[in-house]
């Protein structure tokens, strides 16, 4: 029998349903290879015993001939998703041992449709970062390597635990979250298929939350189809989370292999940023010839605001953070450093809670919050963000049914190699992924080939709001195209 | 309707005014709360009314209550106030351990309720009008325990994120008075409309007072906020004190400076809490977990036409059809009950129109004076509204004479029972039989010749030998019967 970790999530539903292995199986052999690849860090928190309890349960169900459409699939949770009975901090220390009495909404729709949890899977401290070095649990290995070096890559982050646990073959499938571009920039450095729904489209309720007008939930996989078949799962609207919307949930696994024949694609222009690399220029014509090849047309198109973005983002996401992560005072749960007077233990408390990022995106949001600068900041953000909204707007208006960028402006860097001493380096990467975040709208990133070094580069695709089905539709072209990327194992 | 001429203080150097302006939390009441679906109950042993949204846990989201928001209109509508068919909830932020989520979701630039007005009832029948700024739906914070632990501090989260209304009013309050009745026909307005109980006591119901003096016509002087007020007697005390303390440094070539202040009622003073350097930066902005609160104009509507008769309308109503006096329509509408129970009293009267404003008089003059004289309040009054009506309707129908209709109604307070009744069995009957009445008016003129004889020049000390029919009487003697029966005997 083969490596029962290397099928697809499509795969396993087939051998699970042939009876040809049981969920116990499977997950089994998940458990084993977690474990044999604890130095990646992936996994903040394994769960064997409740994976196996629920795959035992699955697996009666599936003999009884009620399993759910992910009857026996075991998956990794980002630590962002609150887990009922199982420790949930965000990976910061603020949260201590918190254990949540509640389960995320999409979560247990995963668990509804028969899905098994391994463990719960490393991010930035609160999402915030972009290389999952920011986690009270140590950084994250990316599986892959440059050719001929041993140094260890970063995944990408926020949700490089997912994404680096996805790659090495230690869960079928992930959950994850994207405030600005945490799904799908670790999607594009480690070879995997990762999509950013429509704002809305999944429920927020039971995620920490980082920005709440931009976070959604996503799911990182291993090809578009898997990817297709998991957000089924996670989507849908619930009334817990008045930002979800109402609508109903289409079959997005039935656009998978839907001819993309006459579709316009959109070539952002201002996307082509002065000094980027010769091969992501590349990787991206590849990609647009592709979907030329498929029968889709090429359009140049303009976004004028694009490059004020990632500074209108800045603002808007760490004013928001510096709100939602007030709650973690020591007061109520999580981690408490006592003081003389309340204010002494909030100083304290904060002070050894969170890590030095999320200090200064806090102390950046409150400054942009603060009375006299709200105006100049915050306000002129939102300004800013109408404005990249209606840039899509246009575009969509004009007949465009997505629009084709690079997913990163590079490939996945060394552990420690960026932003040490200046923090915006490290921002950049979100260069073209927070856009979408600002506007609303749906992303995906799909593998698409390798740089120079041999490391993985992904292309992102845009779409229209609540139109993820043409995202797995092109996504599925590329796919196609550029093959699947499996990294060698060193771990 | 006269309008009010407003007190001023005198100081050493000349009158003052003062300018006061009022925000007044008041509990909406509703089951749940405004963002939750944790019961409101007040009393519940700590923490067990309490979701997890209400403690801030990681990932909860507040989901509005559309009852909170209903009422929240209704109390616009019944402040003729502008109601805005969009607003926005906002974040306001700050630390303290009664806040879990580490701000409170108020409304900010776009209230729920805009600009209004109410009108107030002052002594001797005069009004003031007040403007309304705004009003807008916030959550109330959990509340501290100081006294369960030398040394630590307990919070209970029952009360945390239950809805409150702050009314904001327009600074157009110039005296205690005037703040006093503005309080009470807030608390009245939003008591009829059922959307807060109005319970001081229990914090349903607090005040924040601005409160500023200055030479009469002068400029806006600076101000000092007296927080978290529960009491109407206290408010008054408070801005009589806080006023007197400014016009003293003012006076003395001093400046206000600008702070907030809170009130010892054991003292009878105000004392700093923060000056205006200490307060805290809110940081409002958008909630975004909320979206904008949008309704339509015909569900504004729809609350409006079902909106109960109001203390104002029904003052009106009583001044028209009962023809009662602008006083006392007031004091019986002031409170919902007293209102409720006067109407009760008129729907089961024989002869509305007749009796009407006797009901009244007797509702104001016998039953609220004995209710005070026993600290005693309307809902607990021992004579029911169908009992003082069958008084009114035995005094109306002249079966019993206004004289004996106290001693029934004291019978009644005391023992309870049917009136009627109690006239038949106790023999309060009125005595109207002439040949009854006959034999004690001659036997009093018979005793008394000297006095008989006057009479004739003195026409006015009739009264003296009704008073004495009446007497011999036990009261029961149908006073016009009396004095016809005297002035013929007279011959006067």
């Amino acid at each position: 029998m083969t490596d029962l970790t290397s099928l697809t999530l499509a795969e396993a539903r087939k051998g699970l349903a042939d009876k040809t292995f049981t969920s116990l199986e499977l997950t089994d052999a998940h458990l084993s290879a977690i474990e044999k690849a604890r130095v990646l860090n992936a996994f903040v928190m394994e769960t064997p015993d409740q994976a196996r309890a629920m795959a035992k349960a699955v697996d009666e169900k599936i003999a009884r001939g009620e399993g759910g459409p992910l009857a026996g699939i075991p998956l990794g949770i980002k630590d962002l998703f609150a887990t009922k009975g199982v420790r949930t901090t965000a990976c910061s220390k603020i949260l201590g041992n918190f254990v949540p009495t509640y389960e995320s909404t999409v979560t247990s729709q995963l668990w509804r449709d028969g899905a098994v949890m391994l463990g719960k899977l490393n991010n930035d401290e609160f999402a915030m970062g972009s290389a999952n070095e920011t986690s009270c649990f140590g950084p994250v290995g990316n599986p892959w390597r440059r050719e001929g070096s041993n140094t260890t890559l970063v995944p990408g982050g926020s949700s490089g635990g997912s994404a680096s646990a996805v790659a090495a073959l230690l869960c079928m499938g992930a959950t994850a979250t994207d405030t600005g571009g945490s799904i799908r920039q670790p999607a594009a450095f480690t070879a995997t298929v990762g999509i950013k729904p429509t704002y809305g489209r999944c429920s927020r309720w039971g995620i920490v939350a980082f920005a709440s007008s931009l976070d959604q939930a996503g799911p990182i996989a291993r090809t578009t189809r898997d990817a297709a078949m998991l957000l089924r799962s996670m989507a849908g609207h619930d009334p817990k989370d008045t930002t979800s919307v109402d609508i109903p949930v289409p079959d997005y696994e039935a656009a998978i292999g839907k001819s993309v024949k006459g579709m316009k694609i959109g070539i952002p222009r201002e996307y082509r940023l002065d000094g980027m690399p010769a091969e992501i220029e590349k990787l991206w014509s590849e990609g647009a010839a592709w979907l030329k090849a498929a029968g889709a047309e090429l359009v140049e198109v303009s976004l004028p605001h694009t490059k004020y973005a990632l500074p209108a983002y800045y603002i808007v996401a760490p004013a928001e953070a510096s709100s939602n992560l007030a709650r973690y005072d020591g007061v109520r749960y999580g981690l408490r450093e006592q003081g003389k007077s309340i204010n002494e233990l909030y100083e304290n408390t904060r002070a050894e809670g969170f890590g030095a990022e999320v200090r200064r995106r806090v102390m950046i949001g409150t400054y942009v919050l603060s009375a006299g600068y709200y105006d100049a900041y915050y306000l002129r953000a939102q300004k800013v963000r109408t404005l990249i909204k209606k840039d899509f707007e246009d575009c969509f208006a004009k007949g465009i049914d997505a629009i084709l960028t690079p997913a990163t402006p590079s490939a996945a860097f060394g552990i420690g190699e960026k932003g040490g001493a200046d923090p915006v380096e490290m921002y950049l990467n979100d260069i073209f992924t927070v856009t979408v975040n600002m506007a609303g709208l749906p992303g995906i990133a799909v593998p698409s080939g390798k740089d120079a070094q041999g490391l993985p580069l992904g292309l992102q695709l845009i779409g229209r709001p609540f139109d993820e089905e043409t995202l797995f539709s092109l996504g599925e072209v590329i796919e196609q195209a550029a093959g699947r990327f499996t990294p060698a194992r060193w771990w | 309707m006269s309008t009010a001429t407003h007190k001023l203080l005198k100081g050493a150097t000349g009158e003052w005014e003062m300018v006061i302006g009022m925000e007044i939390h008041a509990q909406v009441t509703s089951k749940s709360k405004l963002f939750s679906g944790a019961s409101t109950a007040f009393g519940g042993e700590p923490n067990s009314q309490v979701s997890l949204v209400d403690v801030a846990m990681p990932g909860m989201l507040p989901v509005i209550n559309e009852e909170c928001v209903r009422q929240a209109v209704r109390t616009g509508l019944g402040l003729n106030a502008q109601i805005n068919l969009r607003s926005v909830f906002d974040r306001k932020n700050y630390f303290y351990p009664d806040l879990p989520q580490g701000y409170q979701i108020s409304q900010y630039q776009s209230p729920i309720v805009g600009e209004g007005e109410v009108i107030v009832d002052l002594d001797g029948g005069k009004t003031a009008t007040i403007g309304i700024e705004r009003l807008h739906l916030e959550q109330d914070p959990g509340k501290m325990l100081h006294d369960r632990s030398p040394s630590l501090s307990y919070i209970d989260f029952n009360r945390s994120g239950v809805a409150l209304m702050e009314i904001v009013s327009k600074p157009d309050i110039r005296d205690a008075e005037q703040a006093k009745a503005y309080v009470t026909k807030l608390r009245s307005i939003m008591r009829y409309l059922g959307t807060c109980d109005g319970d001081m006591e229990k914090g349903s119901l607090r005040a924040d007072v601005n409160v500023s003096v200055r030479r009469p016509g002068a400029p806006l002087g600076t101000r000092c906020e007296i927080k978290n007020m529960n009491s109407i007697t206290f408010i008054g005390q408070a801005i009589e004190y806080e006023a007197r303390r400014q016009i003293e440094i003012l006076e003395d070539g001093g400046q206000i400076e600008q702070e907030t202040r809170r009130f010892d009622p054991n003292k009878g003073e105000t004392r700093s809490m923060r000056s205006k350097e200490e307060a805290h930066d809110y940081r409002y902005f958008p909630d975004p977990d909320l979206l904008p609160l949008e309704f339509s104009q015909a569900f504004v509507d729809e609350l409006k036409a079902k909106l109960p008769e109001l203390p104002d309308q029904k003052k009106t109503r009583f001044v028209a059809d009962l023809g009662l006096s602008a006083y006392d329509a007031s004091v019986l509408v002031a409170e919902r009950e007293s209102a409720v129970f006067y109407e009760t009293v008129l729907d089961k009267l024989g002869n509305r129109a007749r009796d009407g404003k006797m009901a009244a008089n007797w509702v104001i003059n016998e039953l609220f004076g004995r209710l005070n004289k026993e600290g005693r309040d309307i809902t607990g009054s021992p004579v029911s509204a169908e009992q003082l009506s069958c008084i009114i309707d035995l005094i109306g129908e002249g079966t019993i004479s206004g004289k004996i209709a106290k001693d029934l109604f004291e019978i009644v307070w005391q023992e309870g029972g049917d009136p009627r009744a109690l006239v038949e069995s106790r023999g309060m009957k009125q005595v109207t039989d002439l040949s009854a009445i006959e034999k004690v008016v001659d036997d009093i003129i018979a005793a008394n010749p000297d006095k008989a004889a006057q009479v004739k020049d003195k026409p006015q000390s009739l009264g003296w030998f009704v008073g004495q029919v009446m007497k011999a009487s036990g009261g029961k003697a149908n006073p016009q019967s009396v004095n016809d029966l005297l002035k013929s005997k007279l011959g006067v």
